[in-house]
């Protein structure tokens, strides 16, 4: 299907094209290293983090299968096993699975819709650096034995000063507000660069189905995340200055941090199984070799599933006294968010149905998703009745369903995604016997961990125990759990073998090493610091399954400054030019003030006043403009008044 | 600017040369990155309101203070920050009118407002009647003051900046942009005020 090339197409004269390479480059060096804003380079140092983030809550999750082995185990003592749970799950929901969906999202939206950069570039730096550093907060706080130990959702009264002495919450609280202001300032990035920056022709109607996913799962993050952030404010306003919220003696409510929590906690798990699913079209319909069946259908499914997640927020209280007449309303919901799931599973299935396969990793970790999240889904429908609930709650049968759905929906897309991008990230393909290894491995090891979990549930095993006594007979499936989990480490370890082997010995990819239809292949590998030359003009869905037509590219933008195309919202018609900002290390040192005034918060609330001033001074420098670059730019400055007139 | 190569066939080449280097409204990317502030913070202001309600649903008396809140400094507050639209307006305007003058003019006026807001603001703090670490009503009420402070303390300073960058420069025709969604979102700082004080000065009343 990647026939249908027009002749050459055209390019930039050989000093502009290097004055264009010049301009988008980050700045050589030390500080250089600490001003980069190139979404492209913000976007890989974003995935390395989260995966270490990923490979930490592994090690922390081996560590609790070590001591779950077997009954009466030693390894570690109730209150490690308390921080080391609390660690795996905050890890990997607010380390991992959200923030690396926009990760990716960072690096692959712009080259999908014919852009040169993500709009509000150094925003997007700040995000990361203020992620990074709530990141490595949270494990010192664990390595000097202040890890939280309240759980991954921090139920109050557990969590308050009287059941919680220490900074240990404190610090959970405030990785809360490090990750989810990084992850809504993500959102912003994200939705104004897909709104606002496709190239000329890419209507709504012509988005790739990944871009979609990440516009909808960016809404859902402005409309949610607030909850959780007002939720850890008033927590820890609790604990620090005695604000009584959750102190049912003074009028508080214990039930308040659970609605406002699951509010968030919900959508969240929606968050980070939408932009899977793009991964799923993106994926099948190149390996399908043809477009993914029913387009309108597919992006109405996850256009629904963004605004059905919200309305479930409640099942996971089906323990708690609330109304019955309530609890039957979100059973309902819950049932009903199985229609757009299925919608999507259907087209996928009619895709590979119609088209000719080509069964290499990425498909494999694809195909491995539908045997799992089925499973998870089937679960949850379980869960979703309030009767059985009541009865499965708080065991492990909770955390096998839990984890079917997010490994299946996140983790194993994840992984085939990444077989499939990264050819595109660094021009190198990844080595295809060490990825059937790998996978293998992943799915074996992953079923037999988690599927016996579903019995221990049954018989009554619950969640969070340090230890069971021999008895009670779970020690068998609990060896089996042990040994799957091994087996992951193990398919993991393989993972970054291959990926430091084939980073500088795998084959040259080329531009297009899968024949795909997007536009992010119609550039070199690793893209250039502008990624293209000349900004594609957008006829079709599938640029590059398609004959091109005329006219083919842009031309009049600058080579000489950060000069972008913004087009109309629904239909990517020209608009205007913008000069986006260079190069700075502000952001970077903003961040670092930010979080003396996060840290410092835990500490003393009076830091909220005085590392105030460092952070305004800080911003104050990311936003004032630079003299030459001003009058640089000004010179070929048009008004919008004139151009009207 | 550097014009790329002049291909044989001019048709392949859609050419923008033409275009503004600037635009106002929801035509501007900052536009769309203030929305998105805005529905951000309007999402926090929702549920502390909904928080406020719903601690009140589970309460046998309510405000849980002797007094709720005094009217007299929130309400004439109020009407300061309802007054602060028009200056608001005229800066908008002029922004989009590209008439640096009445800019300047304009937005040191804003920031007088700003600030006669902030110092009405402390003496409305003194007279709430209750304390944050008194009861859970305290806590709604100075919560939500606390945030929409927030927003005023950073708005006052976002507009501080501008204004002193809008006489000194180093100008260019985006920074009219800056003003009209500087503009814009001080808009929503005045406009989410007035749930906040039905809730915070008749929530305790009615």
């Amino acid at each position: 299907m990647s026939m249908a090339k027009s002749p050459a197409p055209p390019r930039l004269a050989p000093q502009d094209a290097a004055q264009l390479h010049q301009t988008w480059s980050d700045p050589p060096g030390l500080v250089g290293w600490f001003s980069a804003i190139n979404h492209k380079t913000i976007s890989m140092r974003f995935m390395v983090t989260t995966f270490v983030f990923f490979v930490m809550g592994g090690l922390l999750a081996l560590a609790i299968r070590t001591q779950l082995a077997q009954p009466d185990g030693k390894t570690v003592g109730p209150d490690m096993y308390n921080q080391l749970f609390t660690m795996h799950g905050s890890t990997m929901m607010f380390l991992f699975a959200v923030p690396v969906m926009q990760a990716v999202a960072t690096y692959l939206v712009p080259l999908m819709i014919g852009a040169r950069s993500v709009a509000f570039p150094r925003m997007n730096a700040f995000a990361y650096w203020i992620f990074t550093l709530g990141g490595i907060m949270l494990f010192i706080a664990f390595l000097v034995g202040s890890g939280p130990d309240a759980g991954w959702f921090a139920y109050v009264p557990l969590s308050l000063l009287q059941f919680s002495p220490g900074k240990r919450v404190d610090i959970w609280a405030q990785m809360i507000t490090f990750t989810e202001m990084a992850g809504l300032m993500e959102a912003i990035v994200l939705i104004t660069t897909i709104l606002k920056m496709r190239a000329p022709g890419m209507t709504l109607n012509r988005m790739p189905l990944f871009v979609w996913t990440i516009l909808a799962t960016s809404f859902m993050v402005l409309f949610s995340m607030p909850a959780v952030m007002l939720a850890s404010t008033a927590l820890i306003t609790d604990r620090l200055v005695g604000t009584q919220f959750y102190n049912p003696l003074k009028g508080g409510d214990a039930l308040l941090w659970q609605h406002l929590f699951w509010f968030f906690g919900h959508p969240e798990v929606y968050m980070i199984f939408i932009p899977p699913l793009g991964f799923i079209s993106t994926i099948i319909a190149t390996f399908s070799r043809r477009p993914v069946v029913g387009y309108p259908a597919m992006v109405l499914a996850v256009i629904a599933t963004a605004f059905l997640a919200f309305g479930l927020w409640v099942h996971h209280m089906f323990a708690t006294n609330l109304p019955e007449l309530g609890k039957t309303f979100f059973t309902a919901a819950s049932l009903m968010i199985a229609i757009p799931t299925a919608i999507q599973i259907f087209c996928w299935i009619a895709t590979l149905w119609t088209g000719r396969l080509d069964l290499r990793t990425p498909l494999l970790f694809v195909l491995a998703f539908f045997v799992i999240l089925v499973i998870g889904g089937l679960t949850g429908l379980m869960l979703a009745s309030v009767s059985l609930d009541t009865q499965l709650h708080d065991s492990f049968f909770v955390v096998a369903h839990l984890h079917y759905v997010l490994m299946g929906g996140a983790v194993f897309p994840l992984f085939g995604a990444f077989y499939y991008w990264f050819p595109k990230f660094t021009g190198r393909m990844l080595g295809e016997t060490l990825g059937k290894w790998n996978f293998w491995l992943f799915f074996i090891g992953f079923n037999l961990t988690f599927f016996p979990m579903h019995v221990l549930g049954l018989q009554g095993m619950p969640r969070r125990v340090y230890t069971y006594p021999s008895e009670m007979g779970w020690g068998s499936l609990n060896f089996l759990a042990t040994i799957g989990a091994f087996m992951m480490a193990l398919s993991v370890l393989l993972f970054i073998v291959n990926v430091v082997h084939s980073r500088r010995r795998g084959a040259v990819a080329g531009d297009d090493p899968w024949g795909a239809g997007t536009l992010e292949w119609s550039v070199a590998s690793p893209p250039p610091p502008a990624n293209f030359e000349m900004v594609p003009v957008v006829h079709a869905r599938d640029p590059l399954w398609s004959a091109q037509k005329l006219p083919s590219h842009v031309s009049g933008l600058a080579n000489d400054y950060r000069e972008i195309l913004v087009t109309s919202v629904a239909d990517a018609d020209l608009d205007h030019r913008l000069w986006l900002p260079a190069s700075s290390i502000w952001p970077f040192l903003t961040a670092l003030a930010t979080t003396v005034l996060f840290i410092g918060s835990v500490f003393t609330p009076w830091a909220v006043v005085w590392a105030m001033v460092p952070v305004a001074i800080g911003a104050t420098f990311w936003f004032w403009p630079k003299k030459d670059i001003v009058e640089q730019r000004t010179g070929s400055e048009r008004s919008p008044l004139e151009v009207e007139s | 600017m550097n014009a790329p190569r002049k291909d044989k066939d001019d048709e392949a080449l859609l050419d923008v040369c033409h275009l503004p280097t600037f635009a106002f409204g929801q035509r501007s990317p900052m536009w769309w990155g203030t929305m998105g502030l805005v529905a951000i913070e309007s999402t926090v202001f929702a549920l502390s309101i909904m928080s406020y309600f719903y601690l009140r649903s589970h309460a046998d008396t309510w405000p849980m203070a002797r007094f709720p809140p005094d009217l007299i400094w929130g309400t004439l507050n109020t009407a300061v920050i309802l007054l602060s639209m028009i200056p608001n307006h005229f800066a908008k305007r002029a922004a989009e009118k590209l008439d640096l003058k009445q800019v300047r003019l304009w937005m040191v006026v804003c920031m007088l407002s700003s600030i006669a807001f902030l110092a009405v603001r402390v003496l409305e703090f003194g007279a709430l009647n209750v304390h944050w670490d008194s009861n859970a009503y305290g806590s709604a009420v100075w919560m939500l003051m606390g945030l929409h402070t927030t927003h005023l303390i950073t708005d006052a300073y976002d507009s501080l900046v501008l204004t002193v960058l809008m006489f000194t420069g180093p100008l260019e025709g985006k920074r009219f942009v800056d003003v009209s969604e500087n503009a814009g979102y001080w808009y929503f700082v005045v406009l989410s005020w007035i749930p906040i004080y039905a809730v915070i000065y008749w929530g305790a009343r009615i």
